[in-house]
């Protein structure tokens, strides 16, 4: 999966995270975390986002996590929300989430 | 023992807090919404959001319900591809018109398990009822299939196309009702009612909450955690028909063992339709966790 484009999800709402994936050309996969629980689950937070990235094909992206201590799942599928938009992609792969 | 279904709480499929703290307030059922609570430019991100959360999540015993975009929307297809892999008990199908509409969810959640190598017949499925004509087919529809476990009445749709409103009384609704709950009855599912959406009117709830009780309706849909216990408080039977019931059961077996045929318990006879509602009321007591005099006797 390629990112074309800016894409967006999620919300600054407590428990949410809101997600901003543009594109990284040649510079592989970069993520910017901002969090409130950032000195306990830093690394946590940006091991779900690499992963996630990974099982869905990205290879090259900016990912930006403004995170309100959102759970692992919110990540991911706020991740994941993000990645389809800035991929223009509508046909999603369930599998591999 | 018989599933408690008084309370089915509605958690927006979008809201990341409600969808993480949706299982603490202990309703019967967790309906989480990917249709009317979920605007359109997040229709994607909501499908992500409860497909994570029941991949992962432990609801501890609650029932997890999804309520699909309807298949005309353009959502629905894929919201059944995702959700099926997800694996909630039941799928919620809202604006039913016809038996149709089930089947044709049917086939494709039959398709979804079959191909993700899930037990065909896994998922459930629930119909909401919306519309005057989906009221005239409540009988088909609650027939329509044998993973329908329940039909719902949707009424602000439903008053809307019957051009009127909702009235505190609920007259406007009782002919809906009571073909719902009717069509559930002869096809053995469960009946829902609909939502209350005054939070600040206690005193109408109540009144609302009275009324579906005595239509024979198993519980509602409710729109917050606060709804609850008044939901559970009226479902609930009385000590006085506790006791009651245990009297009518113990007496039965009495006349089994002696072998003897009409029987009266506190100079009313007894017949099948009072033992079968004696034993209901025993059931749901033990369902909701009250106290039964005869087993504390044990």
């Amino acid at each position: 999966m390629k990112i074309v484009k800016t894409g967006m999800a999620g919300t600054l709402e407590s428990s949410d995270v809101l997600v901003t994936v543009r594109e990284n050309p040649g510079k592989g996969i970069v993520i910017h975390l901002q969090s409130i629980v950032e000195k306990q689950f830093g690394s946590r937070i940006r091991k779900v986002a690499e992963e996630t990235a990974e099982r869905l094909g990205i290879e090259e992206a900016v990912i930006q996590l403004n995170d309100r201590g959102a759970l692992d799942c919110t990540i991911e599928a706020r991740l994941a929300a993000a990645l389809y938009r800035a991929a223009g992609i509508t046909e999603y792969n369930w599998e591999a989430l | 023992m018989q599933k408690l279904r008084r309370t089915m709480l509605y958690v927006p499929g979008n809201n990341a807090g409600m969808v993480k703290d949706a299982q603490i307030y202990r309703s019967d059922s967790i309906m989480f919404d990917l249709e009317d609570s979920v605007s359109i430019n997040e229709k994607d991100s909501a499908r992500f959001m409860v497909f994570m959360a029941l991949r992962t999540q432990e609801y501890e015993g609650i029932e997890t319900v999804v309520r699909i975009n309807s298949l005309d929307s353009g959502y629905g297809k894929e919201d059944i591809k995702a959700i099926v892999m997800a694996g909630p008990e039941v799928i919620r199908l809202p604006k039913t018109e016809t038996a149709q509409d089930i089947a044709d969810v049917e086939e494709l959640v039959a398709a979804a398990e079959r191909k993700n190598n899930l037990p065909e017949g896994k998922i459930k499925l629930m119909a909401a009822v919306e519309s005057p004509l989906g009221v005239l087919n409540a009988y088909s529809i609650a027939l329509s299939s044998s993973r329908l476990i329940g039909i719902a009445l949707g009424a602000e749709d439903y008053v809307t196309s019957m051009k009127t409103k909702r009235y505190e009384d609920g007259t406007e609704l009782l002919f809906a009702r009571s073909m719902i709950v009717n069509a559930a009855r002869a096809a053995g599912i469960y009946a829902l009612d609909t939502v209350y959406s005054d939070l600040n009117n206690d005193d109408g709830f109540l009144r609302e909450l009275n009324l579906i009780k005595q239509l024979g309706f198993d519980g509602k849909s409710i729109i917050s955690p606060r709804q609850i216990d008044h939901v559970n408080r009226v479902f609930a039977p009385s000590k006085k028909e506790i006791r009651n019931a245990l009297e009518i059961i113990e007496a039965i077996k009495e006349a089994e063992k002696n072998a003897s045929g009409v029987i009266a318990v506190n100079g009313r006879m007894v017949d099948k339709p009072i033992v079968e509602r004696a034993e209901r009321i025993i059931e749901l007591a033990r369902a909701s966790g009250m106290a039964l005099n005869d087993d504390e006797e044990e």
